[in-house]
């Protein structure tokens, strides 16, 4: 458990991901009062746990670049080197950095679905905000999952790309771009689209919830999975990328 | 003891360790000398696990690197003082460090001040000169209470103050009983610092001996005479079939050197038998500079033959040239 604490103090020795975390539980608290503030009315009686969470994916990604710098800041300083060299069990080291990423990004995705949705609940308190269905907590609770895997996710192509502008410019990219993009291919694309791991991490959430005032389908309404298994698939390709990185880093020379 | 056998490593069409065997006695200073892009950083670098040799192993006490389980209570280096992260500060990179290979808590605050860092221990490690650096570094390598230490270049850059600073450090070190693996290709600093040396050109182990061996072997002594019958002087020598060659010296003007193994007192018998005056008569030995010269300047050379060699056996092109190895001193 020592990679445990070394990881640790490692991340919280210096600044940027705390500034990281503060900035991706803001924003989707932010987005969150932006969307429910303005409402009046009938709108706002017609308020869903849904809209109070436009922020989670912006959120997910300042997680996502938090946990890729955390390796590519160290091969940019040089310092995965004294790490190699203090633990030459190399998986064991990226691992152990991989969990506590994970598990903090967690935390803040917790805590920003929790927030947004408290701060939504404030704003818009003639709506019936409160948590009712299976569908509904899974959104809030399973925006802590999504944020971990994605971290997972993120960390493992930081370890391959080595370099900050590469990994963070794929991890933007790649859910932003690429996954919407690929539906245009011709006759394979809306299958290449329903496939698409983030599409299965945002499927996971999206899946059964009451859109309202987002308008019909505003979550998706091609869904390969179901929910939970659309979860394990999301995960099951952060897993494998994972493998292939601790491959690789223990075959590369640092 | 550290112990490399065969140890090669490749990259791509270059070869920048070639074959490379060498001991590492305990208890002593060995410096690890060669030219700038001779494989040293790169060898150290496979002592320590972090790049795979091609071919061949190096252990340290037996053990390959990454087989030890707690690595920086057996082996402690330094390769490069900048590899710390600019906004953490001294104290928090000691700590993961000690937290990794569960060092007690008080290891982090000795090893600080045994390198004079305690004072500036919480403030970030950028702001820190090469001096500094180079100190956090070292405490770092100190951190486990290693047997084995590794130092890459460790005065490269330093100002004096810091050179003799790391120099006593060294033999303080090997005084306590470790084992220190120092590379440079400075050689007076090698000459100040080592017992033993390694020294390596172009990959290739070149010779491993005491520091004074090296010197013996490598360079024989030459007898300088200031003489104002120079010409005669050379003339008589040249007739007992002794070698000379007169240069110009700054401040003392042509002075004749007898090269080979001759002893001053033959050179002062012939002049006396011939009644010339001599100003001076001093045995000199060859200095560390003229050693390593002479055998590293060989090694190339051999090398350069073999590569001339091996273009006009395949006939190729031009692009043959063995071009600089990975990255050594950056």
């Amino acid at each position: 458990m020592s990679v445990i604490t070394v990881e640790r103090i490692k991340l919280f020795s210096t600044r940027s991901p705390w500034w990281c975390m503060i900035v991706a539980a803001v924003l989707t608290v932010g987005l969150a009062a932006l969307t429910t503030g303005f409402l009046k009315g009938a709108d706002e009686q017609n308020a869903t746990i849904f809209i109070t969470q436009p922020g989670a994916q912006l959120s997910q990604m300042v997680m996502m670049v938090m946990a890729a710098l955390a390796v590519t800041t160290e091969y940019r300083f040089g310092t995965i080197r004294t790490s190699f060299q203090a633990v030459p069990q190399r998986a064991a080291l990226l691992l152990g950095k991989t969990a506590v990423v994970a598990f903090l990004s967690g935390l803040i995705g917790l805590i920003a679905s929790f927030g947004a949705w408290g701060v939504g609940s404030l704003f818009a308190s003639n709506a019936d905000l409160s948590i009712n269905t299976a569908a509904e907590w899974r959104l809030l609770a399973g925006q802590g999952l999504v944020f971990a895997i994605s971290a997972v996710f993120a960390v493992a192509v930081g370890i391959l790309i080595r370099q900050s502008a590469g990994a963070i410019a794929i991890l933007i990219l790649w859910p932003l771009l690429v996954e919407n993009l690929v539906n245009l291919i011709p006759k394979v694309g809306d299958d290449l689209a329903r496939w698409a791991p983030f599409a299965n991490g945002s499927s996971f959430l999206n899946q059964g919830q009451d859109f309202g005032l987002a308008g019909q389908g505003a979550g998706g309404t091609d869904f390969a999975l179901s929910p939970w298994w659309a979860l394990l698939y999301f995960a099951g390709w952060a897993a494998a990328l994972m493998t292939i990185a601790l491959v690789s880093a223990s075959k590369r020379d640092a | 003891m550290i112990e490399a056998k065969g140890l090669t490593k490749r990259y791509g069409a270059t070869v920048a360790v070639d074959n490379l065997s060498f001991e590492v006695k305990p208890g002593k200073v060995t410096g690890f000398l060669g030219p700038n892009g001779a494989g040293k950083s790169t060898t150290m670098r496979m002592i320590l696990g972090l790049d795979t040799p091609t071919s061949g192993e190096v252990t340290i006490d037996g053990q390959r690197y990454r087989d030890l389980k707690r690595p920086l209570t057996k082996v402690g280096a330094l390769l490069d003082a900048k590899w710390v992260h600019p906004n953490r500060s001294a104290r928090a990179h000691l700590a993961w460090m000690a937290a990794s290979n569960k060092l007690p808590k008080d290891s982090v605050d000795k090893a600080l001040e045994m390198v004079g860092l305690s004072a500036v221990a919480n403030k970030r490690a950028g702001a820190f000169s090469l001096g500094m650096s180079q100190r956090l570094g070292i405490a770092g390598a100190l951190l486990g209470d290693p047997e084995v230490l590794l130092f890459d270049e460790p005065v490269n850059g330093l100002d004096p103050e810091g050179i003799v600073w790391i120099r006593t450090f060294m033999h303080r070190l090997a005084d306590e009983g470790r084992t220190v693996l120092v590379s440079s290709h400075l050689l007076s600093e090698m000459a100040l610092t080592a017992e033993d040396l390694v020294v390596i050109g172009r990959g290739k182990l070149i010779m491993q001996s005491t520091t004074q061996e090296f010197v013996d072997r490598a360079s024989g002594t030459t007898v300088k005479v200031r003489t104002p019958q120079l010409d005669q002087l050379a003339g008589v020598l040249n007739g007992q079939q002794l070698v000379t060659r007169i240069e110009d010296v700054e401040d003392e003007g042509k002075v004749l050197f007898v090269d080979g193994d001759v002893r001053t007192d033959q050179v002062g018998e012939a002049a006396a038998a011939h009644g010339i005056v001599l100003h001076e008569l001093t045995l000199q030995r060859g200095s560390l500079e003229q050693a390593f010269m002479q055998m590293t300047g060989d090694s190339v050379e051999y090398h350069a033959q073999d590569e001339i060699a091996a273009v006009t056996q395949l006939d190729a092109p031009s692009g043959t040239e063995v071009a600089a190895g990975p990255k050594e001193d950056n």
